[in-house]
């Protein structure tokens, strides 16, 4: 759970209060705070003049808007055939051993979530994988600890 | 058959003087524009190949006053990354590509949706549409560009499914007709190009459609921006002409131990060694959005096959049932066969099915589940069974 503040007030300010508002509304609210509670949803609903069921609705179709807890740091591997064949699953082994959780989960300290997504577009860079917005490709185990090992320090 | 043979083209990333361009552009009429995009018979790069001139003249022909550019940066099919490159390397050809299709057509707004998988780019790809804004202001020329993100969901892709997005919606595909030149974005005359298509047009108004055309073959006019992936020693974007066959493809490209080449991505056609010489890689043969991706003789197409199938089932929008539910039985049925509970002529039922979803799903990727299926099943029998 996280405080909204004045947060939806100021981006339906920003972005305007039609319908065509509510994707940029939602993805900066998780940009901010890594997913959307039922408050957050219900708050947008309410200053957009929808139905919280509505904004659920779309909100829960997008895969990138998470409705269940993530951890600020949102790592995203991607489980697609260039990926799948350059060996992913050792990447991902690395990373469950590293943070020490599953595929889907988040680290207790709420810093990390390890999810799977879809081609990310770096297939000829494969094994790849997004942290929040930055991709990382040519991964290999030692890359990788590299990586998530300076992620812990910020 | 008329094989071209492997061509590199310098056309897409070309440095060019853009300003320049549009000056020369603004001065042609609407319908010259219009003329040469047709006389070049480039067709859309995004993966379904409509005749984008055609397209052009639908939405020009359309009486509204409001109407919308839409670039479709959505770029989710597996193995395609070229439109990541094109953004990152010639935004601003992109950029001009949408200002020469919006005067042809009479809007004064344009909408690029770009995925989120490729936020990172925008930073940089906002303060160059700034600086672009302004250098189309001093030419005396009308026209706005705006992003909107994607929230990582592929059939967002699919251009009425996409223009919900924009709308705020659930991405679900709509019917068609009414088609996008005559009900697009918010209810609007749209034109929706990929972004190679508008960059393409652009090189198409600059060079003139004739000469355009004088490369590829008559089916498959001009030059093709290809994502090469896989199983090669050469991974990367190779803008090449059109028309070759599989053949000269994999002797540039594969390692020396090829045996399939899955064109145009999960959506797409596996290619078997023994098809690579006659068939040509194009609408005459295999279409591909660029997707080029090689296996060679160590890969299972099992788990290709398997690989893909995951993929449709997780991003089916689950609004009509012959894809929601026909993703989810294809995939369970080849894993029953390969476990052998099921009798391996199973798999001909499973074809059947593919073959009705083309027939019955709402939108095309229910309608190409079978592409890839039917192929891969088709010519790697004995792989997916043992
Ligand atoms: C499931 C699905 C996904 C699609 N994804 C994309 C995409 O990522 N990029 C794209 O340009 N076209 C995509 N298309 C094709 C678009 O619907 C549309 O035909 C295209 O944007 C038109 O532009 P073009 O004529 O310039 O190719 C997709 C189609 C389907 C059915
Ligand atoms: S074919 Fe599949 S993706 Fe297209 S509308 Fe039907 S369920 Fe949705
Ligand atoms: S398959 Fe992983 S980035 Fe394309």
């Amino acid at each position: 759970m996280y405080q909204l503040g004045n947060l939806v007030q100021e981006l339906s300010d920003k972005y305007g209060r039609d319908r065509a508002s509510l994707m940029p509304i939602l993805q900066c609210i998780v940009k901010k705070h890594n997913y959307l509670t039922d408050e957050a949803m219900v708050e947008v609903a309410k200053e957009l003049d929808l139905s919280a069921a509505e904004v659920y609705g779309t909100a829960s179709f997008y895969s990138f808007l998470d409705t269940e807890e993530r951890g600020r740091f949102v790592i995203r591997v991607c489980r697609t055939i260039s990926c799948s064949m350059k060996g992913k699953e050792d990447i991902m082994q690395t990373l469950e051993d590293l943070l020490k959780i599953e595929v889907g989960d988040t680290t207790a300290d709420k810093q990390f979530t390890l999810l799977e997504t879809n081609c990310i577009g770096w297939c000829h860079k494969a094994p790849a994988m997004l942290i929040n917005d930055m991709p990382y490709t040519e991964l290999t185990e030692d890359k990788v600890i590299e990586i998530i090992k300076e992620y812990m320090q910020k | 058959m008329k094989d071209t043979g492997l061509v590199k083209i310098d056309l897409i990333f070309e440095k060019i003087d853009v300003k320049e361009l549009l000056i020369k552009a603004f001065k042609m009429s609407d319908e010259a524009i219009v003329q040469e995009v047709i006389t070049s018979g480039l067709k859309g790069r995004g993966g379904a190949g409509f005749p984008t001139g055609l397209k052009w003249k639908f939405a020009a022909f359309e009486k509204e006053q409001e109407k919308y550019v839409v670039c479709n940066a959505d770029e989710g099919e597996p193995g395609t990354f070229k439109d990541r490159e094109i953004l990152e390397r010639v935004p601003e050809k992109v950029y001009a590509g949408m200002a020469i299709a919006g005067k042809a057509i009479g809007a004064k707004v344009g909408i690029i949706y770009l995925r989120d998988e490729y936020r990172y780019m925008l930073p940089e790809l906002q303060s160059l549409l700034d600086e672009f804004h302004k250098s189309i202001k001093e030419i005396g020329y009308d026209f706005t560009l705006e992003y909107r993100l994607g929230s990582g969901a592929y059939i967002c892709g699919e251009e009425s499914a996409l223009f919900e997005s924009i709308e705020g919606k659930r991405g679900e595909p709509r019917n068609k007709p009414p088609f996008p030149t005559v009900n697009g974005v918010f209810g609007k005359p749209t034109v929706i190009n990929n972004v190679e298509t508008l960059v393409t047009a652009l090189m198409v108004v600059k060079i003139g459609g004739a000469e355009y055309s004088k490369m590829g073959t008559p089916d498959s006019p001009g030059s093709k921006v290809f994502s090469v992936s896989g199983d090669t020693p050469n991974p990367g974007i190779y803008e090449l002409e059109m028309g070759m066959t599989v053949q000269k493809f994999v002797d540039e490209f594969g390692d020396g131990d090829t045996k399939a080449v899955q064109v145009g991505g999960a959506a797409g056609f596996c290619v078997p060694r023994k098809r690579f010489a006659d068939t040509i890689i194009g609408f005459e043969g295999v279409p591909t959005g660029g997707s080029m991706k090689l296996f060679n003789s160590t890969r299972s197409m099992y788990n290709v096959l398997h690989n893909y199938l995951d993929f449709f089932v997780e991003e089916s929008c689950g609004q009509c049932t012959p894809c929601r539910v026909g993703c989810q039985q294809l995939l369970k049925g080849i894993s029953l066969v390969k476990k052998g509970e099921i009798k391996a002529t199973y798999l001909n039922d499973l074809s059947k099915l593919a073959e009705t979803m083309r027939l019955a799903s709402k939108c095309g990727l229910g309608q190409s589940v079978g592409n890839a299926f039917n192929s891969i099943v088709d010519n790697f029998r004995e792989e997916i069974v043992y």
